[in-house]
């Protein structure tokens, strides 16, 4: 991936426009992602801001008329914009790695050309701050995993992984909250209730929380 | 007299069948995707029809036959695919108001119309079927299986309730269908105005220009969550490995082998794969109707004119709101 060193807008159509912050992926650029976030949302033409993973959407109340002036807005926010750090919690996830719950270990095994057991330890060694939520209810983007284990996305998405999975992307992992499709190498699984709509938020962790992966088991 | 507890029974098995409503905003930063109508002309349009609210619930139906019997007396809406309706035996025009009694049984056919024929039928109840709001809309969230009925796609023997029943309304009108008052296609494909997303300049420039010029089939792998099409491999200049960010319905995403994945309704509010463009919001609802098997185009457009598109529908909705209100004064209804 090519790092821009300025900030790249593009559109959605005319839902939404897509901010994109410049640099290499990190929670320094991601907390400022979240304070850019709290002050948009308050303009009259933005229904919600929407934080990603170094990048923030912008829905549209309706599409403005004007659109270098949102823009030129928003990089002023961004220039603006200090880090706004979050105390969160820290959860610990029990992960069997490989088996029938990480049918693609085999695929992160052979792009990366390490063991099963160094990918196990590296993808379990770190405590994943939450970057945003998004997908699907509940799910999680994290930060902070280990490059030597990046995988790139499935040639085609798969139609339907289970709620629990333990996937990488990418340079990113995550835990899926339901079943559905994904594009994403699934190497074990887990179990949590991450979703709840009657709950206030909803959603069981929040950007800013931190996930750790306990090894519980490691399947051939 | 006590308030009938249902209004319709769903007699037949048909899958698919949902809940909607114009979706769900506000939730996307909980992975919350919007949801809602993938014709949401045709439900705005069928709740005018009624004097309902434009964004009051419906059922979207894309699997026939479809047959549901009225348990009492209620005016009902059928827009979107015109699909050979009849009420027992009577045959109902589409894009009309009509009145049910109880115990009459509707069933709604396969789609008429040829290579032109639509997909997805919208049947409206007086006052809007009448299910919870949760995080602020009646669609159906079918990955977090809640909204909607029940979180899901309707069964047999499900019964809901339409809002208002009971208040009069003149039925026994109708409208000329949107994709005759606003056709749109190319060398007789149907056709969909697109805006370049992010990574439109990093496709080599012979899949950009295949990406204008071919006919794109919307393969069998195509459903609310997103239409998979089929044609000649986009390849991008160098292979890209995307942050995952925020897409909204239309975005066209490109996985590595090349086959674009529209986003429909259901889809995701984030992804990662390289985006080449994005169907603007006013034609969403011409691809919400494209049935499976069926050839689309992909037409250029600029900023200034997707509004333009997108002024036409308001415009539209606005002028036949106008007619309704004018028609239903001349009735003596209010």
């Amino acid at each position: 991936m090519t790092m821009s060193t300025q900030p790249v807008f593009s559109l959605l159509g005319t839902t939404a426009l897509l901010f994109e912050a410049p640099g290499a992926t990190a929670l320094q650029a991601q907390q400022r992602i979240w304070a850019l976030a709290h002050e948009a949302e308050a303009w009259p033409e933005v229904a919600e801001a929407v934080p990603g993973m170094n990048n923030l959407m912008l829905a549209f109340v309706r599409p403005p008329r004007d659109l270098a002036a949102l823009k030129a807005r928003l990089a002023a926010a961004w220039d603006a914009a200090k880090a706004l750090p979050r105390e969160g919690r820290v959860v610990e996830l029990p992960v069997v790695y490989g088996g029938a719950g990480g049918p693609h270990l085999a695929d992160v095994v052979a792009h990366t050309g390490l063991s099963v057991q160094a990918i196990v330890e590296l993808h379990s060694a770190p405590l994943y701050p939450v970057y945003a939520l998004g997908s699907h209810p509940g799910y999680c983007y994290l930060g902070g995993m280990d490059p030597r284990i990046a995988t790139p996305r499935r040639q085609t998405p798969v139609l339907s992984i289970p709620g629990g999975s333990v996937s990488i992307g990418g340079a990113q992992t995550g835990v899926s909250a339901s079943a559905g499709p994904s594009g994403w190498n699934t190497i074990g699984s887990t179990s949590m209730s991450f979703f709840d709509p009657t709950r206030q938020p909803p959603a069981a962790l929040q950007p800013g929380d931190l996930i750790r992966f306990r090894v519980e088991g490691v399947l051939g | 007299m006590k308030a009938p507890r249902s209004t319709i029974e769903v007699l037949s098995s048909a899958a698919l069948a949902t809940v909607q409503d114009l979706g769900r905003v506000g939730s996307l930063r909980w992975g919350v995707g919007s949801s809602g109508a993938m014709d949401q002309l045709a439900l705005a349009a069928g709740n005018l029809l009624l004097g309902n609210a434009p964004g009051a619930a419906a059922i979207e139906v894309p699997v026939f036959p479809f047959k549901v019997r009225f348990t009492q007396d209620c005016a009902f809406a059928l827009t979107g695919a015109a699909c050979a309706a009849r009420l027992d035996d009577q045959p109902l025009l589409p894009w009309w108001a009509h009145r049910a009694r109880a115990g009459q049984v509707l069933t709604l056919g396969l789609p008429q119309g040829g290579a032109q024929r639509g997909s997805r039928a919208v049947l409206c109840l007086a006052g809007g079927v009448d299910v919870p709001e949760v995080l602020g809309s009646r669609s159906t969230q079918l990955r977090g299986a809640f909204g909607g009925h029940e979180g899901r796609a309707l069964r047999k023997g499900d019964v809901l309730r339409a809002g208002d029943c009971g208040a009069p309304r003149p039925t026994g009108f109708g409208l000329v269908p949107p994709a005759i008052a606003m056709p749109l296609g190319v060398d007789g494909a149907a056709a969909v105005r697109v805006l370049p997303a992010a990574e439109y300049e990093a496709f080599e420039p012979s899949s950009r220009d295949e990406f204008w010029a071919g006919e794109w089939k919307i393969t069998s792998q195509s459903d609310r969550y997103g239409f998979r099409l089929a044609g000649e491999a986009l390849r991008p200049i160098a292979p890209m490995e995307m942050r995952s960010h925020g897409i909204v319905p239309g975005v066209i995403q490109v996985p590595h082998n090349g086959q674009p994945i529209v986003q429909m309704r259901d889809a995701q509010p984030s992804g990662g794969y390289p985006k080449i463009g994005t169907v603007i919001e006013a034609d969403l609802w011409r691809l919400g109707q494209a049935p499976i098997g069926s050839r689309i185009r992909f037409v250029e457009t600029t900023w200034d004119e997707a509004l333009a598109a997108r002024d036409e529908i308001a415009g539209w909705l606005a002028e036949l709101r106008r007619l309704l209100d004018l028609h239903r004064a001349r009735s003596g209804f209010q």
